[in-house]
């Protein structure tokens, strides 16, 4: 792109070095790869399949139905039947919607409070910094799985209990993230310039350092709601996830366990549109982070 | 150095007093009551409120919590893990007993991990763009995504029940029985194994591209060498380092994972040992299991920033 512009005695001034519009590179380099345009486009299905879930069904997810139990793969019933008469392939749709709910609600609430305290532990330094970061550290020292699943095990299950126990297990993630790029973001000159016309803390923050580490959320955010679906699943496999009725991929692959052998089916079809869906948050992530800043490749890694 | 060490050190310990102090507190300040549960789980018994505050005195979970927090930290550095609430067992056999398994399983799946992921991310880098590197990142790509507890009942369902060639359950010790310990385990291991597999190699293979790309690369190529030679002695030195970060964050996730592979599997570790008292609520195996955890990640954590510091000279400390 080359354009003209006209100077302040009106000749035309030819702009040697075209401006890089940076939608356009950020375009050209997150569709740039295959696995990344497959990746958006199941997970733009998966959204779809969530909102629609009712109309989209065949039949209905909760329904038992006598002497229809177990049944193979069908023209009518396309998944089979389990061992209720429910048809799977209306209950992995309707999975999708617990999947998708729980993962968007765990990871914006993680990242709230996780970006706030990184924030805050960031900015201020000193001992802010380090009661804040060591109790990250702490929540950090076990793997998240086991940190959630002790919560939900003490809550009870169900889905606002996961939620909780999921986003606990999140938060640290967020804020040891906040803290470093906050840490090398403070000390830009266009921080000590909002000083010195007297922004206050809190303006800066928001106006200023938020913005600026956006980048990077957006590819965490992205990365965490693939592991936090991940996790769900994981913890309504071991029966302290989201209960009995409700459909969820992890309990259907725990539920097709008793019926391997009749029905493979039954655990197969779950888990494989699961790790679908995680691994199409995973290649979105990986695009995403090409595209919107080269230098984090290989920073971010997709750790559960 | 050595200052650098002892702070280091100093820091893992009170990550882990940290770790026991959360996990302490927040299982007793959430709902939740193991002597509730056991009353409950014993049928046989009816149970009337002057035994249950009985037991209640007996577990010494009537007393303030501070104390009991400080009763159980003194008792961790006699040795003693206090009693198991449900079956009144001393929680440290049973850690002792379980961590062998636990051991043989990670062990094996962390080491396979490294040494097929590492060769394969460096071959992938060599050969950028080739069909091998394809294969291995589309590999790689879906290895850090699969729910490791679907690929465990996949492959129980194909190569145990289907094909019927591996036991689908059960836990031997390689010394009674090598054989059969082995059938037993290589499906947990390679359940495992996934994971720090497919993630070294990623690792591997990016670090390596970063390292291909600096001007002592090219000095070297410049000044003749073979490619062999460059890749072995200049590229794979600085290549490597940062999978050293990727090995120390392994460990944490192989023994998260452990958690479903040993209830798949029916391995008595102490993966199950956390999944069985968690839900039983027995305070004092989880304060155990999670202890030994925090240890365990938090050392491995101090041995890779300590590597860190010996193989890369620019690393300075502060």
């Amino acid at each position: 792109m080359v354009w003209t512009l006209k100077d302040t005695i009106g000749a035309e001034i030819l702009e040697t070095a075209p401006r890089v519009s940076e939608f356009r590179r950020f375009r050209r380099v997150f569709f740039g790869r295959g696995v990344v345009i497959f990746g958006m486009a199941v997970l733009l299905v998966f959204i779809f399949v969530a909102i629609f879930a009712p109309f989209l069904a065949p039949f209905d997810p909760y329904e038992p139905t006598l002497g229809k139990g177990l049944l193979g793969p069908s023209k009518e019933h396309l998944l089979g039947t389990d061992a209720l008469g429910r048809d799977t392939l209306s209950r992995i749709i309707y999975g999708s919607r617990t999947s998708l709910m729980i993962g968007l609600i765990v990871v914006f609430a993680a990242a709230i409070i996780g970006v706030s305290l990184g924030l805050v532990a960031g900015y201020y330094g000193g001992w802010v910094h380090t009661v804040i970061m060591r109790v990250i550290d702490a929540l950090m020292a076990f793997p998240m799985i086991l940190l959630a699943l002790v919560i939900a095990a003490l809550l009870g299950g169900g889905i606002k209990n996961v939620i909780i126990a999921l986003t606990v297990g999140l938060v640290p993630v967020y804020a040891r993230l906040m803290c470093g790029q906050v840490i090398t973001g403070k000390e830009n000159d266009y921080i000590m310039a909002g000083r010195a016309v007297g922004a206050s803390n809190l303006r800066i923050m928001i106006r200023h350092l938020i913005p600026n580490c956006f980048p990077p959320l957006i590819v965490l955010v992205t990365m965490m709601l693939g592991a936090t679906i991940l996790a769900e699943a994981g913890l309504s496999f071991l029966g302290i996830g989201v209960e009995a009725p409700i459909a969820a991929w992890g309990s259907m692959v725990s539920d097709g366990r008793d019926y391997l052998l009749r029905a493979p089916i039954l655990s197969f079809a779950p888990g494989l549109t699961l790790m679908l869906v995680v691994f199409s948050f995973n290649m979105v992530g990986d695009g995403l982070r090409d595209a919107l800043d080269p230098r984090l490749r290989g920073v971010l890694t997709t750790a559960s | 150095m050595s200052t650098y060490i002892l702070r280091r050190l100093i820091h893992a310990v009170s990550i882990i007093f940290l770790v026991t102090i959360i996990v302490f507190f927040a299982m007793r300040l959430l709902p939740g009551d193991p002597i509730l549960l056991l009353v409950t789980a014993t049928e046989q018994q009816e149970y009337s409120e002057e035994q249950i505050i009985k037991l209640r005195h007996e577990f010494g979970l009537d007393k303030p919590l501070v104390l009991q927090y400080f009763e159980w930290i003194g008792g961790v550095f006699r040795g003693d893990l206090g009693v198991s609430i449900l079956n009144r067992q001393p929680v440290i056999q049973e850690l002792w007993r379980r961590l062998p398994i636990t051991l043989h399983l990670g062990g094996l799946a962390f080491i396979i991990g490294h040494i097929i992921g590492i060769p394969a991310g460096i071959i992938s880098a060599v050969r950028r763009g080739s069909w091998i590197d394809n294969i291995v990142t589309t590999l790689a790509n879906l290895g850090i995504t699969v729910p490791n507890f679907w690929l465990g009942i996949m492959l129980m369902y194909g190569f145990g029940l289907y094909l019927g060639w591996l036991p689908i359950m059960g836990y031997t010790s390689p010394f009674e029985d090598f054989w059969l310990s082995t059938r037993q385990i290589v499906m947990p291991v390679f359940c495992l194994a996934i994971f720090p597999i497919a993630g070294s190699a990623r690792q591997a293979r990016s670090s390596m591209l970063e390292v291909m790309g600096q001007d002592y690369i090219r000095t070297a190529a410049s000044k003749g060498l073979t490619e062999r030679m460059i890749i072995i002695r200049h590229a794979l030195k600085n290549g490597l380092i940062p999978i050293l970060t990727l090995a120390g964050m392994g460990i944490p996730i192989i023994i998260g994972g452990s958690v479903f592979i040993e209830t798949i599997f029916v391995l008595p570790g102490l993966g199950r040992l956390a999944v069985s008292s968690v839900i039983n609520q027995d305070y004092p195996y989880v304060q155990g299991v999670i202890l030994l955890i925090a240890i365990s990640v938090v050392l491995s954590n101090l041995i890779v920033d300590l590597a860190y510091g010996w193989l890369d000279p620019r690393v300075s400390y502060e």
